[in-house]
Protein backbone atom coordinates (compact mmCIF):
# COMPACT_ATOMS: atom_id res chain seq x y z
CA UNK A 1 0.00 0.00 0.00
CA UNK A 2 1.47 3.41 -1.17
CA UNK A 3 2.01 6.09 1.94
CA UNK A 4 -1.15 8.17 1.84
CA UNK A 5 -0.65 11.46 3.64
CA UNK A 6 -3.33 14.84 4.43
CA UNK A 7 -2.03 18.06 5.58
CA UNK A 8 -3.90 21.21 6.36
CA UNK A 9 -2.27 24.53 6.70
CA UNK A 10 -3.47 27.77 8.08
CA UNK A 11 -7.22 26.83 6.72
CA UNK A 12 -9.78 29.39 7.22
CA UNK A 13 -13.05 29.29 6.07
CA UNK A 14 -15.42 31.78 4.94
CA UNK A 15 -19.04 31.16 4.10
CA UNK A 16 -20.86 34.08 3.05
CA UNK A 17 -19.92 36.97 5.09
CA UNK A 18 -18.60 35.15 7.77
CA UNK A 19 -15.24 33.87 8.93
CA UNK A 20 -16.58 30.58 10.08
CA UNK A 21 -12.84 29.37 11.61
CA UNK A 22 -9.38 30.43 11.07
CA UNK A 23 -5.33 29.71 11.60
CA UNK A 24 -6.08 25.24 11.43
CA UNK A 25 -3.08 23.26 10.77
CA UNK A 26 -3.03 19.71 10.74
CA UNK A 27 -0.68 16.61 9.76
CA UNK A 28 -2.03 13.86 9.22
CA UNK A 29 0.04 10.18 8.36
CA UNK A 30 -0.77 6.32 7.70
CA UNK A 31 -2.74 5.31 10.98
CA UNK A 32 -3.78 8.65 11.97
CA UNK A 33 -7.38 9.24 12.59
CA UNK A 34 -8.86 12.78 12.90
CA UNK A 35 -12.25 13.65 14.97
CA UNK A 36 -13.35 16.95 14.53
CA UNK A 37 -15.77 18.04 17.54
CA UNK A 38 -17.81 21.44 18.05
CA UNK A 39 -21.14 22.27 17.79
CA UNK A 40 -24.02 22.91 14.86
CA UNK A 41 -23.18 25.11 12.27
CA UNK A 42 -19.19 25.54 13.79
CA UNK A 43 -18.25 24.72 10.01
CA UNK A 44 -16.97 21.04 10.19
CA UNK A 45 -19.24 19.92 7.35
CA UNK A 46 -17.32 22.71 5.29
CA UNK A 47 -13.80 21.83 6.70
CA UNK A 48 -14.66 18.22 5.37
CA UNK A 49 -15.60 19.95 2.31
CA UNK A 50 -12.38 21.91 2.14
CA UNK A 51 -10.53 18.93 2.87
CA UNK A 52 -11.63 16.72 -0.13
CA UNK A 53 -11.58 19.55 -2.38
CA UNK A 54 -15.08 20.46 -2.77
CA UNK A 55 -14.50 23.74 -1.46
CA UNK A 56 -11.64 25.92 -1.88
CA UNK A 57 -10.63 27.95 1.48
CA UNK A 58 -10.75 31.07 1.75
CA UNK A 59 -6.93 31.21 3.18
CA UNK A 60 -4.40 28.20 3.35
CA UNK A 61 -4.10 25.09 1.74
CA UNK A 62 -4.66 21.47 1.91
CA UNK A 63 -2.17 19.07 0.80
CA UNK A 64 -3.05 14.66 -0.09
CA UNK A 65 -1.44 12.16 -1.56
CA UNK A 66 -3.87 8.79 -2.00
CA UNK A 67 -7.12 8.72 -2.94
CA UNK A 68 -10.24 10.49 -0.91
CA UNK A 69 -13.52 8.69 -0.35
CA UNK A 70 -16.02 11.13 1.28
CA UNK A 71 -19.18 9.71 3.19
CA UNK A 72 -21.81 12.74 3.93
CA UNK A 73 -25.62 12.89 5.00
CA UNK A 74 -26.12 12.31 1.03
CA UNK A 75 -26.58 8.94 -0.31
CA UNK A 76 -25.35 8.89 -3.82
CA UNK A 77 -27.79 5.66 -5.08
CA UNK A 78 -30.11 5.70 -7.16
CA UNK A 79 -33.89 4.98 -5.22
CA UNK A 80 -35.47 2.94 -7.57
CA UNK A 81 -32.44 0.32 -8.29
CA UNK A 82 -32.05 -2.56 -5.48
CA UNK A 83 -29.30 -1.92 -3.19
CA UNK A 84 -26.92 -4.85 -4.90
CA UNK A 85 -27.32 -2.86 -8.43
CA UNK A 86 -26.57 0.44 -6.58
CA UNK A 87 -24.04 -0.46 -4.85
CA UNK A 88 -22.33 -2.68 -7.83
CA UNK A 89 -22.53 1.00 -10.08
CA UNK A 90 -19.83 2.59 -7.36
CA UNK A 91 -17.87 -0.57 -7.60
CA UNK A 92 -17.82 -0.71 -10.86
CA UNK A 93 -16.74 3.12 -11.52
CA UNK A 94 -13.96 2.59 -8.81
CA UNK A 95 -12.91 -0.29 -10.80
CA UNK A 96 -12.22 1.59 -13.87
CA UNK A 97 -10.32 4.08 -11.70
CA UNK A 98 -8.11 1.58 -10.73
CA UNK A 99 -8.91 1.11 -6.89
CA UNK A 100 -11.75 -0.98 -6.46
CA UNK A 101 -11.18 -2.49 -2.76
CA UNK A 102 -12.17 -5.78 -0.77
CA UNK A 103 -15.20 -4.61 0.92
CA UNK A 104 -13.56 -5.61 4.33
CA UNK A 105 -16.17 -4.28 6.79
CA UNK A 106 -19.48 -5.77 7.40
CA UNK A 107 -22.74 -3.88 7.76
CA UNK A 108 -25.21 -6.62 7.97
CA UNK A 109 -26.48 -5.59 4.35
CA UNK A 110 -27.13 -9.13 3.08
CA UNK A 111 -30.58 -8.93 3.33
CA UNK A 112 -31.23 -5.97 2.11
CA UNK A 113 -29.47 -6.72 -1.12
CA UNK A 114 -32.35 -7.16 -3.38
CA UNK A 115 -34.44 -4.28 -1.44
CA UNK A 116 -34.89 -1.19 -3.84
CA UNK A 117 -32.55 1.67 -2.09
CA UNK A 118 -35.82 3.87 -1.21
CA UNK A 119 -37.58 1.36 1.10
CA UNK A 120 -34.17 1.38 3.03
CA UNK A 121 -34.63 3.43 6.64
CA UNK A 122 -32.47 6.37 7.61
CA UNK A 123 -30.12 3.75 9.18
CA UNK A 124 -29.85 1.06 6.70
CA UNK A 125 -29.14 3.70 4.17
CA UNK A 126 -26.51 4.66 6.19
CA UNK A 127 -24.73 1.30 6.45
CA UNK A 128 -25.33 1.42 2.91
CA UNK A 129 -23.34 4.45 2.34
CA UNK A 130 -20.38 3.67 4.52
CA UNK A 131 -20.15 -0.09 2.88
CA UNK A 132 -19.89 2.03 -0.60
CA UNK A 133 -17.42 4.26 1.33
CA UNK A 134 -15.22 1.17 2.84
CA UNK A 135 -15.78 -0.66 -1.04
CA UNK A 136 -14.27 2.43 -2.33
CA UNK A 137 -10.51 1.63 -2.27
CA UNK A 138 -9.57 5.05 -1.21
CA UNK A 139 -7.09 5.39 1.62
CA UNK A 140 -8.15 9.09 2.97
CA UNK A 141 -11.45 8.44 4.68
CA UNK A 142 -13.50 11.53 5.17
CA UNK A 143 -16.92 10.94 6.84
CA UNK A 144 -19.11 13.64 8.13
CA UNK A 145 -21.73 12.56 11.15
CA UNK A 146 -21.19 8.96 10.18
CA UNK A 147 -23.00 7.51 13.34
CA UNK A 148 -26.25 9.30 12.67
CA UNK A 149 -29.25 7.47 12.15
CA UNK A 150 -27.02 4.39 13.51
CA UNK A 151 -28.04 2.46 16.42
CA UNK A 152 -25.13 1.32 19.35
CA UNK A 153 -24.59 -1.75 17.66
CA UNK A 154 -24.09 -0.78 14.15
CA UNK A 155 -22.38 2.09 15.46
CA UNK A 156 -19.66 0.27 16.90
CA UNK A 157 -19.56 -1.25 13.83
CA UNK A 158 -19.00 1.86 11.59
CA UNK A 159 -16.13 2.64 14.25
CA UNK A 160 -14.51 -0.72 13.85
CA UNK A 161 -14.23 -0.14 9.89
CA UNK A 162 -12.52 3.12 10.90
CA UNK A 163 -10.19 0.97 13.30
CA UNK A 164 -9.45 -1.85 10.25
CA UNK A 165 -8.96 0.84 7.63
CA UNK A 166 -6.39 2.23 9.96
CA UNK A 167 -4.82 -0.65 11.05
CA UNK A 168 -4.26 -0.99 6.87
CA UNK A 169 -2.60 2.02 6.79
CA UNK A 170 -5.53 4.11 6.10
CA UNK A 171 -6.41 8.16 7.43
CA UNK A 172 -9.69 9.02 8.30
CA UNK A 173 -11.14 12.35 9.40
CA UNK A 174 -14.67 12.22 11.69
CA UNK A 175 -16.49 15.10 11.94
CA UNK A 176 -18.66 14.42 14.82
CA UNK A 177 -20.75 15.66 17.83
CA UNK A 178 -20.94 12.10 19.54
CA UNK A 179 -18.15 11.06 21.29
CA UNK A 180 -16.05 7.95 19.49
CA UNK A 181 -14.72 5.55 21.30
CA UNK A 182 -11.96 4.82 18.78
CA UNK A 183 -8.45 4.27 20.09
CA UNK A 184 -5.57 6.59 19.44
CA UNK A 185 -7.64 9.32 18.63
CA UNK A 186 -6.42 12.92 18.04
CA UNK A 187 -9.35 15.36 18.75
CA UNK A 188 -9.13 18.39 17.12
CA UNK A 189 -12.33 20.96 18.57
CA UNK A 190 -13.46 23.73 15.79
CA UNK A 191 -13.92 26.34 18.84
CA UNK A 192 -10.69 26.63 19.06
CA UNK A 193 -9.78 28.15 15.76
CA UNK A 194 -12.64 31.08 15.86
CA UNK A 195 -11.70 33.83 14.60
CA UNK B 1 -11.44 5.80 -16.76
CA UNK B 2 -13.04 4.72 -19.59
CA UNK B 3 -14.70 2.12 -18.00
CA UNK B 4 -15.71 4.29 -15.30
CA UNK B 5 -17.09 6.86 -17.95
CA UNK B 6 -19.00 3.79 -19.85
CA UNK B 7 -21.24 2.91 -16.53
CA UNK B 8 -21.98 6.48 -15.86
CA UNK B 9 -23.32 7.09 -19.35
CA UNK B 10 -24.84 3.52 -18.60
CA UNK B 11 -26.61 4.66 -15.89
CA UNK B 12 -27.77 8.07 -17.27
CA UNK B 13 -29.62 6.88 -20.09
CA UNK B 14 -30.88 4.12 -18.26
CA UNK B 15 -32.37 6.74 -15.85
CA UNK B 16 -33.28 9.18 -18.70
CA UNK B 17 -34.92 6.18 -21.13
CA UNK B 18 -36.97 4.05 -18.48
CA UNK B 19 -37.40 7.26 -16.00
CA UNK B 20 -37.51 6.75 -12.07
CA UNK B 21 -39.06 7.87 -9.24
CA UNK B 22 -39.40 11.89 -9.54
CA UNK B 23 -37.69 11.15 -13.27
CA UNK B 24 -40.25 11.38 -16.07
CA UNK B 25 -38.45 9.05 -18.71
CA UNK B 26 -38.44 9.44 -22.30
CA UNK B 27 -41.78 9.00 -23.07
CA UNK B 28 -43.32 12.48 -21.61
CA UNK B 29 -41.52 14.57 -24.26
CA UNK B 30 -42.34 12.13 -26.94
CA UNK B 31 -46.44 12.03 -26.01
CA UNK B 32 -45.94 15.77 -26.20
CA UNK B 33 -44.59 16.09 -29.26
CA UNK B 34 -47.28 14.23 -30.80
CA UNK B 35 -49.85 15.28 -28.50
CA UNK B 36 -48.82 18.76 -30.32
CA UNK B 37 -49.20 17.57 -33.69
CA UNK B 38 -52.44 16.16 -33.63
CA UNK B 39 -53.91 19.34 -32.02
CA UNK B 40 -52.88 21.42 -35.06
CA UNK B 41 -55.06 20.03 -37.03
CA UNK B 42 -57.72 20.48 -34.67
CA UNK B 43 -56.94 23.89 -34.42
CA UNK B 44 -56.71 25.36 -37.63
CA UNK B 45 -59.07 23.06 -39.99
CA UNK B 46 -59.03 20.06 -42.06
CA UNK B 47 -57.02 22.35 -45.08
CA UNK B 48 -54.22 20.21 -46.69
CA UNK B 49 -52.50 23.17 -48.25
CA UNK B 50 -52.63 25.34 -45.43
CA UNK B 51 -51.23 22.48 -42.99
CA UNK B 52 -48.39 21.68 -45.38
CA UNK B 53 -47.49 25.13 -45.86
CA UNK B 54 -46.79 25.56 -41.88
CA UNK B 55 -46.59 21.88 -40.49
CA UNK B 56 -43.04 21.88 -40.24
CA UNK B 57 -42.68 24.49 -38.60
CA UNK B 58 -45.34 23.41 -36.26
CA UNK B 59 -43.09 19.77 -35.76
CA UNK B 60 -39.92 22.72 -35.03
CA UNK B 61 -42.04 24.12 -32.06
CA UNK B 62 -42.84 21.03 -30.61
CA UNK B 63 -39.10 19.55 -30.69
CA UNK B 64 -37.86 22.77 -28.73
CA UNK B 65 -41.03 22.35 -26.41
CA UNK B 66 -40.69 18.91 -25.89
CA UNK B 67 -36.91 19.51 -25.21
CA UNK B 68 -37.55 21.88 -22.41
CA UNK B 69 -39.88 19.25 -20.39
CA UNK B 70 -37.07 17.09 -18.87
CA UNK B 71 -34.77 19.85 -17.95
CA UNK B 72 -35.51 20.24 -14.45
CA UNK B 73 -34.65 16.01 -14.06
CA UNK B 74 -31.23 16.23 -16.16
CA UNK B 75 -29.11 17.51 -13.56
CA UNK B 76 -30.57 18.71 -10.06
CA UNK B 77 -31.20 15.49 -8.87
CA UNK B 78 -27.68 14.14 -9.13
CA UNK B 79 -26.43 17.13 -7.90
CA UNK B 80 -28.86 16.91 -5.16
CA UNK B 81 -28.07 13.06 -4.08
CA UNK B 82 -24.08 13.78 -4.32
CA UNK B 83 -23.44 11.89 -7.42
CA UNK B 84 -21.04 14.74 -9.16
CA UNK B 85 -19.54 15.67 -5.61
CA UNK B 86 -18.59 11.70 -5.73
CA UNK B 87 -17.30 11.66 -9.54
CA UNK B 88 -15.03 14.70 -8.45
CA UNK B 89 -13.48 13.19 -6.11
CA UNK B 90 -12.56 10.17 -8.31
CA UNK B 91 -11.09 12.40 -10.55
CA UNK B 92 -13.48 12.16 -13.27
CA UNK B 93 -13.65 15.52 -15.08
CA UNK B 94 -17.14 17.61 -14.87
CA UNK B 95 -16.76 18.30 -18.44
CA UNK B 96 -16.62 14.66 -19.68
CA UNK B 97 -19.24 13.46 -16.98
CA UNK B 98 -21.72 16.52 -18.95
CA UNK B 99 -20.75 15.13 -22.63
CA UNK B 100 -21.30 11.85 -21.52
CA UNK B 101 -24.88 13.29 -19.95
CA UNK B 102 -25.68 15.10 -23.78
CA UNK B 103 -24.86 11.97 -25.64
CA UNK B 104 -27.47 9.76 -23.47
CA UNK B 105 -30.04 12.97 -23.33
CA UNK B 106 -29.90 13.00 -26.86
CA UNK B 107 -29.91 9.61 -27.19
CA UNK B 108 -33.23 9.33 -24.96
CA UNK B 109 -35.44 12.83 -26.66
CA UNK B 110 -33.14 13.48 -29.71
CA UNK B 111 -33.55 9.50 -31.25
CA UNK B 112 -37.10 9.13 -30.45
CA UNK B 113 -38.47 12.24 -31.55
CA UNK B 114 -37.35 11.66 -34.77
CA UNK B 115 -39.10 8.31 -34.67
CA UNK B 116 -42.53 9.87 -33.96
CA UNK B 117 -41.87 12.86 -37.01
CA UNK B 118 -43.13 10.31 -39.48
CA UNK B 119 -46.22 10.08 -37.67
CA UNK B 120 -46.10 14.00 -36.54
CA UNK B 121 -45.50 14.73 -40.47
CA UNK B 122 -48.77 12.18 -41.44
CA UNK B 123 -51.08 14.09 -39.40
CA UNK B 124 -49.44 17.82 -40.53
CA UNK B 125 -49.71 16.31 -44.09
CA UNK B 126 -46.12 17.14 -45.12
CA UNK B 127 -45.03 15.28 -48.07
CA UNK B 128 -42.09 13.26 -48.72
CA UNK B 129 -39.84 15.67 -49.14
CA UNK B 130 -40.42 17.99 -46.55
CA UNK B 131 -40.43 14.91 -43.65
CA UNK B 132 -36.68 14.24 -44.95
CA UNK B 133 -35.66 17.76 -44.65
CA UNK B 134 -37.55 17.54 -41.00
CA UNK B 135 -36.22 14.28 -40.39
CA UNK B 136 -32.35 15.47 -41.66
CA UNK B 137 -33.18 18.58 -39.15
CA UNK B 138 -33.88 17.25 -36.72
CA UNK B 139 -30.99 14.66 -36.62
CA UNK B 140 -28.57 18.09 -37.26
CA UNK B 141 -30.91 20.41 -34.77
CA UNK B 142 -31.55 17.57 -31.66
CA UNK B 143 -27.62 17.03 -30.52
CA UNK B 144 -27.29 21.46 -30.10
CA UNK B 145 -30.94 21.35 -27.82
CA UNK B 146 -29.53 18.65 -25.82
CA UNK B 147 -26.47 20.49 -25.18
CA UNK B 148 -28.35 23.48 -24.24
CA UNK B 149 -30.55 21.75 -22.66
CA UNK B 150 -27.47 20.17 -20.30
CA UNK B 151 -26.28 23.07 -19.71
CA UNK B 152 -29.40 25.16 -18.62
CA UNK B 153 -30.03 22.47 -16.40
CA UNK B 154 -26.31 22.83 -14.65
CA UNK B 155 -27.00 26.39 -14.42
CA UNK B 156 -30.53 26.46 -12.96
CA UNK B 157 -29.96 23.58 -10.83
CA UNK B 158 -30.48 23.99 -7.12
CA UNK B 159 -32.35 27.71 -8.04
CA UNK B 160 -35.88 27.83 -6.04
CA UNK B 161 -38.18 27.81 -9.54
CA UNK B 162 -35.04 26.38 -11.66
CA UNK B 163 -37.40 24.65 -13.74
CA UNK B 164 -39.23 27.45 -14.59
CA UNK B 165 -36.43 29.56 -15.12
CA UNK B 166 -34.86 26.79 -17.45
CA UNK B 167 -37.44 27.18 -19.60
CA UNK B 168 -37.32 30.79 -20.03
CA UNK B 169 -33.21 30.87 -20.59
CA UNK B 170 -33.45 27.56 -23.19
CA UNK B 171 -35.91 29.06 -25.52
CA UNK B 172 -33.94 31.99 -26.67
CA UNK B 173 -31.22 30.00 -27.15
CA UNK B 174 -32.25 27.77 -29.12
CA UNK B 175 -34.24 30.26 -31.33
CA UNK B 176 -31.61 29.42 -33.70
CA UNK B 177 -31.79 26.18 -34.29
CA UNK B 178 -35.42 26.78 -34.66
CA UNK B 179 -35.10 29.67 -36.93
CA UNK B 180 -32.51 27.31 -39.01
CA UNK B 181 -34.68 23.66 -38.72
CA UNK B 182 -38.14 25.20 -39.98
CA UNK B 183 -36.75 27.37 -42.58
CA UNK B 184 -34.39 24.84 -44.05
CA UNK B 185 -37.96 23.63 -45.55
CA UNK B 186 -38.86 27.25 -47.45
CA UNK B 187 -38.19 27.69 -50.84
CA UNK B 188 -34.56 28.22 -51.69
CA UNK B 189 -33.73 27.58 -47.38
CA UNK B 190 -30.97 24.74 -48.53
CA UNK B 191 -28.07 27.00 -46.60
CA UNK B 192 -30.52 26.27 -43.65
CA UNK B 193 -29.44 22.59 -42.93
CA UNK B 194 -25.74 23.85 -43.33
CA UNK B 195 -26.38 26.88 -40.36
CA UNK B 196 -28.24 24.77 -38.25
CA UNK B 197 -25.41 22.16 -38.37
CA UNK B 198 -23.09 25.11 -37.19
CA UNK B 199 -25.12 25.99 -34.76
CA UNK B 200 -25.92 22.89 -33.31
CA UNK B 201 -22.29 21.99 -33.47
CA UNK B 202 -21.40 25.27 -31.46
CA UNK B 203 -24.18 24.76 -29.00
CA UNK B 204 -22.36 21.31 -28.62
CA UNK B 205 -18.80 22.73 -28.03
CA UNK B 206 -19.50 25.39 -25.61
CA UNK B 207 -22.08 23.00 -23.45
CA UNK B 208 -19.88 20.73 -21.62
CA UNK B 209 -17.66 23.63 -20.22
CA UNK B 210 -20.17 25.86 -19.48
CA UNK B 211 -22.32 23.42 -17.70
CA UNK B 212 -19.25 21.57 -15.91
CA UNK B 213 -18.14 25.07 -14.75
CA UNK B 214 -21.77 26.11 -13.49
CA UNK B 215 -21.32 22.29 -11.48
CA UNK B 216 -18.11 23.45 -9.47
CA UNK B 217 -19.55 27.14 -9.12
CA UNK B 218 -22.45 25.67 -7.50
CA UNK B 219 -20.16 24.07 -4.73
CA UNK B 220 -19.24 27.33 -3.21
Amino acid sequence: MQPCRLAAYDIACRRGDRILFRGLAFELAPGDVLHLSGPNGIGKSSLIRILCGLLRPFYGHVEQAGRIALCDERLPIDGHQPLAQALDFWRRIDAGIGGAGEARADFGLEDLLDVPVRYLSTGQRKRAALAQLAASGAKVWLLDEPLNGLDSHWGAAAQAAVEAHRAMGGIAVIASHQPLNISRLTSMSLLDYLP
Amino acid sequence: MRAALWAIFRRDLALLLRGAVGRGGALLPLLFFLAVAMLFPFAIGPDAQLLSRTGAGVIWVAALLAAILPLDRLVEPDLEAGFFDQWALRGLAEEALILVRIVAHWLSFGVPLMLAAPISAGLLSLDARQLRLVEIGLLLGTPGLAAIGVTIAALTAGLRAGSALGGMLAIPLAVPLLIFGAGSLQPGGDGGLLLLAASSMAALAIAPFAAAGAIRAGRE
